[in-house]
C-alpha cells in the first residue's frame, strides 16, 4: 500500500448520482408527449420549428463559448431545454428564421451576457418569445386551424384563425363556436406549438414530480391562482367566470409546470415558491381579463422571474433553533 | 411500524449489508500500538509513564487536571518503547504513548468491579465514567462525565441513546445493540440513576428491525425504558435531529442538549459505562466497521484502542484493489486519511476504503439554484446562499445566513447536481469567524 496515493478530501465522500444534464434530460423527456402532439395537430413543421429552436440554441452556446475562449457546456443540455421551450412558444406558422433569432437571442443575450447557466435573471426562452413577440407582432400570432395543412418548409400562407382566450376575450373571431372542454384538453385548438394539449403537458408534468425534478408549490399555486382569480373575476360577472376554460386553454399548463418553475430565475424557498405561484396566477388573470392581450402566462413568469431575488430574501425559512432555552 | 423523525434529510445508498449480518470478531492486538494522548474534545493528557516503563493492561498512562478531558490508559500489557508525536487520524501530529505488546494482557490492579449499579451515588458513577477515560463514541470523543455534569441550573428530564447509525457503512453500533443488548441498558440505566430519572429512551433508525426488537424484549424486562423506532434518513443520528424526533423539542441556536433538558449519548458509550462499572475496565476497546468498495471482506471488529489501520485491514484479507480513499468515519463527515499507520482511536467507528470509482471527485459545476440543499437542510438553513457568501469571504453575509449554525452533515453537498462543494466551503466559512472572534 502506497500511503502516498491516497485522495484527501473533505466529507462528504459520497455524491448523489444525479447531475444537471440528468435533470435537463429528464426535463427534455417530459417535453416530448407535447411534441408528439403538436406533429399530430399541426404537422410535421411542428417538430422542424422545434428542431431548428432547439440546434440554434445549442449552436448558439457553442459558438459565444469558444469565441470567448470560456469551457463549452452543451453536455449539459439546457441549451436543449431553452430550444424546445422556445419552439413551444411559438405559432407552427413562423418563417424558420424566426427560432434562429429567437435561440440567439434567449441563449447570448438572455443567458450568456449574465454569466451562463446559473446566472440568467429571466427564464431565456420567455424573454426570446417576449422580444418575438414584441418585433414580429402578427407573425408571431398567426394561428392555424388543427389538422389544418400547412407547407412543412416554405412560409406559410394563412389567414389566422382565433385562440380559444381571444375567443373567450371577444377581441377577435367574435361570434365563433368556442371550442369543446375535450378539445381544450387533448389539444385540438389554435395555439402555439407546445402548449395546446393539456394530457400530453400533463403527463410529463407527472413525470417531472416523480423524478423530484419539480415541487408542488408553483404551479398548483399558480393554476389554482388562476382558477379562483377567473372565477371570482370572470368575465360574466363576479362568481360566474369560467375558471376550468381559463385553466385548460393558452399556456398556463405549459407555463405553469415547465417555465416558472425554471430553477434558475425561480425561488429557493418553500415560501417564495408559493408566492411565486401566486404572484404569476394574479397576473396572468389580471392581463387575460383586463389586460390588451388575451394570454399574459410569458409576461406574469418574466415579472416574477424579475423580484425571485426580493422573494428569496424575505421568505429565510425559521431555522431549527429559533426557541428559547428552557430554564 | 410507528417512526418518528425530522423534517429535511437525505437517503443515500446505505450499504450496510456488507457487515449488519456479521458477529464482532476480536482482533488479535498487534505487536505495536500507537496510543495519542488526546482522543477527545478538550485538554491534551500528560503521559503518567515514561520510556521503558512496564504497563499492565488497563492501566492509566495519561491525564489531566483540566476537567474537560479525559484520561488515557493502555491497551495491552508490555513496555513504552516511545512517547513522540505521532500522526493522529485527524491529521495532525499528537504526542502519543508507543507500546511494545507482551501478549500477555497482564491485568492492572486498578481494574476491579467498582460494586453494585444499585447502591453507587450518581457522583460515584460520574467519577468511574471519568476515571474510565470515557467520551463519546459516535466520533466527535466529547468527555462523557462532562456531557453528564451540565450545570445545576438545567433540569434533565429526557436521557436519550442514539441507536441511529443513519451514516452510511456502519454496522458497530447495530452489531453492539444485537451482541450486548444488556449491557447497552445497564450503561442507560446507569445514565437515568445519575439524573434520578425513571424514563429513558433509546432511538434506533427502523433499517435495523432486529435491534429494535431485540432491545424491546430486554427493556420489557425493565421500568420505564422507552425503545423509538425512527425513520431512516439521514441525519437522523444528528443530536438535535435525534431530539427533535424523540422529545418534539428544538435545541436553540448556539446552545446545548442540556437547555432543553435533554442528554443524548452513543450505544457504544453505553456499553463502555457498563463495563466501566461491572468489571472496572476502562475504555481500551471499541467496536469498528470494517467496509467499502475495496475491502475484501467487510466485517466488524472489536479492536484495541492504538491498533493501526492496516492491521484490520489486513485482518479483512487486504483490498481487492488499490484503494483510492481511506475515511476514518462514515462517508458523511468520516475523515479521508493520508496514511494506514495511524492508530484506532476512541472515536472511530469505521475505516472504509473505497475504489478509484467510489472515491470518484465529480467536477463542479454553477449552482442552478434548483433549492435542493434547501429541501434537505435539517437546519432549515439556506446552504447556496452560506456558500456563495462564504466563497466571496463575505463572512459578514455568511454568518447573517447561520453560518454557524451549520452542523455539517453534508446533506446539502450530497444532493447538489451541480455537484458544489457547499459544506466545505461552509466549514471554512465557520472557521474562519470563529478564529476571527478569538482574536477579537
Amino acid at each position: 500500500m502506497n500511503n502516498s496515493r491516497f485522495i484527501v478530501s473533505s466529507s462528504p465522500h459520497i455524491r448523489s448520482e444525479e447531475t444537471v444534464s440528468s435533470i435537463m434530460i429528464d426535463v427534455v423527456v417530459a417535453l416530448c408527449p407535447a411534441l408528439i402532439a403538436a406533429a399530430y395537430f399541426f404537422g410535421f413543421r411542428a417538430f422542424l420549428i422545434t428542431a431548428v429552436s432547439v440546434i440554434s440554441c445549442v449552436a448558439a452556446e457553442y459558438i459565444w463559448q469558444k469565441a470567448c475562449h470560456k469551457p463549452v457546456t452543451i453536455n449539459d443540455w439546457s441549451a436543449v431545454v431553452t430550444g424546445v421551450l422556445l419552439a413551444y412558444n411559438m405559432p407552427v406558422t413562423v418563417p424558420l428564421w424566426m427560432p434562429v433569432i429567437g435561440g440567439f437571442f434567449a441563449i447570448i443575450i438572455v443567458k450568456q451576457l449574465f454569466g451562463g447557466l446559473g446566472h440568467n435573471f429571466m427564464n431565456p426562452a420567455l424573454a426570446a418569445r417576449a422580444f418575438l413577440l414584441a418585433s414580429w407582432p402578427t407573425a408571431m400570432t398567426k394561428w392555424i386551424e388543427p389538422f389544418q395543412k400547412i407547407p412543412v418548409l416554405g412560409d406559410v400562407d394563412v389567414v389566422s384563425s382565433a385562440t380559444p382566450l381571444a375567443i373567450l376575450k371577444g377581441t377577435e373571431a367574435v361570434g365563433q363556436a368556442m371550442p369543446e372542454y375535450w378539445q381544450l384538453f387533448v389539444g385540438q385548438i389554435g395555439g402555439c406549438i407546445g402548449e395546446t394539449s393539456v394530457i400530453a403537458l400533463l403527463l410529463g408534468a407527472i413525470y417531472l414530480l416523480v423524478r423530484k425534478v419539480i415541487n408542488w408549490r408553483i404551479p398548483v399555486t399558480f393554476i389554482a391562482t388562476v382558477a379562483i382569480f377567473t372565477f371570482v373575476f370572470g368575465q360574466d360577472g363576479s362568481f360566474a367566470g369560467n375558471a376550468l376554460y381559463h385553466v385548460l386553454s393558452g399556456g398556463l399548463i405549459l407555463g405553469a409546470f415547465y417555465m416558472a418553475t425554471d430553477y434558475v430565475s425561480s425561488p429557493v424557498t418553500p415560501k417564495g415558491q408559493i408566492i411565486m405561484g401566486i404572484g404569476c396566477g394574479i397576473i396572468t388573470s389580471v392581463i387575460r381579463l383586463y389586460g390588451g392581450y388575451p394570454e399574459g402566462v410569458s409576461y406574469s413568469i418574466l415579472i416574477m422571474n424579475v423580484v425571485t431575488p426580493l422573494i428569496d430574501r424575505y421568505t429565510t425559512p425559521v431555522k431549527y433553533g429559533e426557541v428559547k432555552a428552557r430554564a | 411500524m410507528k417512526t418518528l423523525t425530522f423534517k429535511g434529510g437525505i437517503h443515500p445508498g446505505d450499504h450496510k449489508s456488507a457487515t449488519s449480518q456479521k458477529k464482532i470478531e476480536t482482533l488479535k492486538a498487534p505487536e505495536r500500538l500507537i496510543i495519542p494522548l488526546q482522543q477527545h474534545i478538550g485538554a491534551p493528557c500528560e503521559p503518567l509513564v515514561s520510556v521503558g516503563d512496564e504497563v499492565k493492561m488497563g492501566q492509566k498512562i495519561a491525564e489531566s487536571k483540566a476537567f474537560v478531558s479525559a484520561p488515557v490508559h493502555a491497551s495491552v500489557s508490555g513496555k513504552v518503547i516511545g512517547i513522540e508525536p505521532m500522526l493522529h487520524p485527524n491529521g495532525s501530529k499528537v504526542l502519543s504513548v508507543i507500546i511494545e505488546n507482551d501478549g500477555k494482557d497482564t491485568l492492572h490492579e486498578s481494574v476491579v468491579p467498582k460494586g453494585d449499579l444499585e447502591k453507587l451515588t450518581p457522583k460515584e458513577i460520574i467519577d468511574i465514567i471519568r476515571e474510565a477515560g470515557i467520551v463519546g463514541m459516535g466520533g466527535a470523543g466529547f468527555p462523557t462525565h462532562v456531557k453528564l455534569s451540565p450545570p445545576s441550573d438545567k433540569k434533565i428530564e429526557y436521557v436519550i441513546i442514539n441507536g441511529a447509525e443513519c451514516e452510511p457503512y456502519l454496522t458497530s453500533d447495530h452489531r453492539v445493540m444485537l451482541e450486548t443488548p444488556e449491557d447497552v441498558i445497564y450503561g442507560l440505566k446507569a445514565i437515568m440513576k445519575i439524573f434520578g430519572l425513571n424514563k429513558g429512551y433509546i432511538g434506533i433508525e427502523d433499517n435495523k428491525p432486529d435491534a429494535i426488537e431485540v432491545l424491546r424484549k430486554y427493556a420489557s424486562q425493565e421500568k420505564g425504558i422507552e425503545i423509538v423506532a425512527l425513520k431512516t434518513k439521514y441525519p437522523q443520528g444528528a443530536e438535535k435531529q435525534l431530539i427533535q424526533a424523540i422529545t418534539g423539542r428544538e435545541v436553540p441556536s448556539g446552545g446545548l442538549p442540556a437547555d432543553v433538558g435533554v442528554v443524548v449519548n452513543n450505544i457504544d458509550t453505553c456499553t463502555a459505562i457498563a463495563r466501566a462499572i461491572k468489571t472496572g475496565m476502562p475504555l481500551i476497546r471499541r467496536i469498528v466497521t470494517v467496509s467499502g468498495s475495496a475491502v475484501k471482506d467487510p466485517k466488524n471488529y472489536s479492536v484495541r484502542i492504538g491498533t493501526p489501520f492496516h492491521v484490520l485491514f489486513e485482518q479483512s484479507g487486504g483490498f481487492t484493489e488499490e484503494p483510492a480513499k481511506i475515511i476514518m468515519g462514515g462517508p458523511m463527515m468520516g475523515i479521508a486519511q493520508f496514511s494506514v499507520d495511524v492508530p484506532v482511536v476512541k472515536g472511530t467507528s469505521a475505516l472504509l476504503a473505497f475504489t478509484k470509482q467510489e472515491a470518484k471527485l465529480w467536477e463542479e459545476k454553477p449552482c442552478i439554484r434548483c433549492g435542493k440543499c434547501v429541501q434537505v437542510c435539517p437546519l432549515h438553513l439556506l446552504p447556496l446562499y452560506m456558500s456563495a457568501y462564504a466563497r466571496k469571504d463575505d463572512l459578514e453575509k455568511a454568518e447573517k445566513y447561520h453560518v454557524l449554525d451549520c452542523c455539517e452533515c453534508g446533506s446539502c453537498s450530497f444532493i447538489c447536481p451541480s455537484k458544489r462543494h457547499l459544506v466545505q466551503s461552509i466549514r471554512l466559512a465557520k472557521q474562519a469567524i470563529i478564529a476571527h472572534r478569538q482574536k477579537n
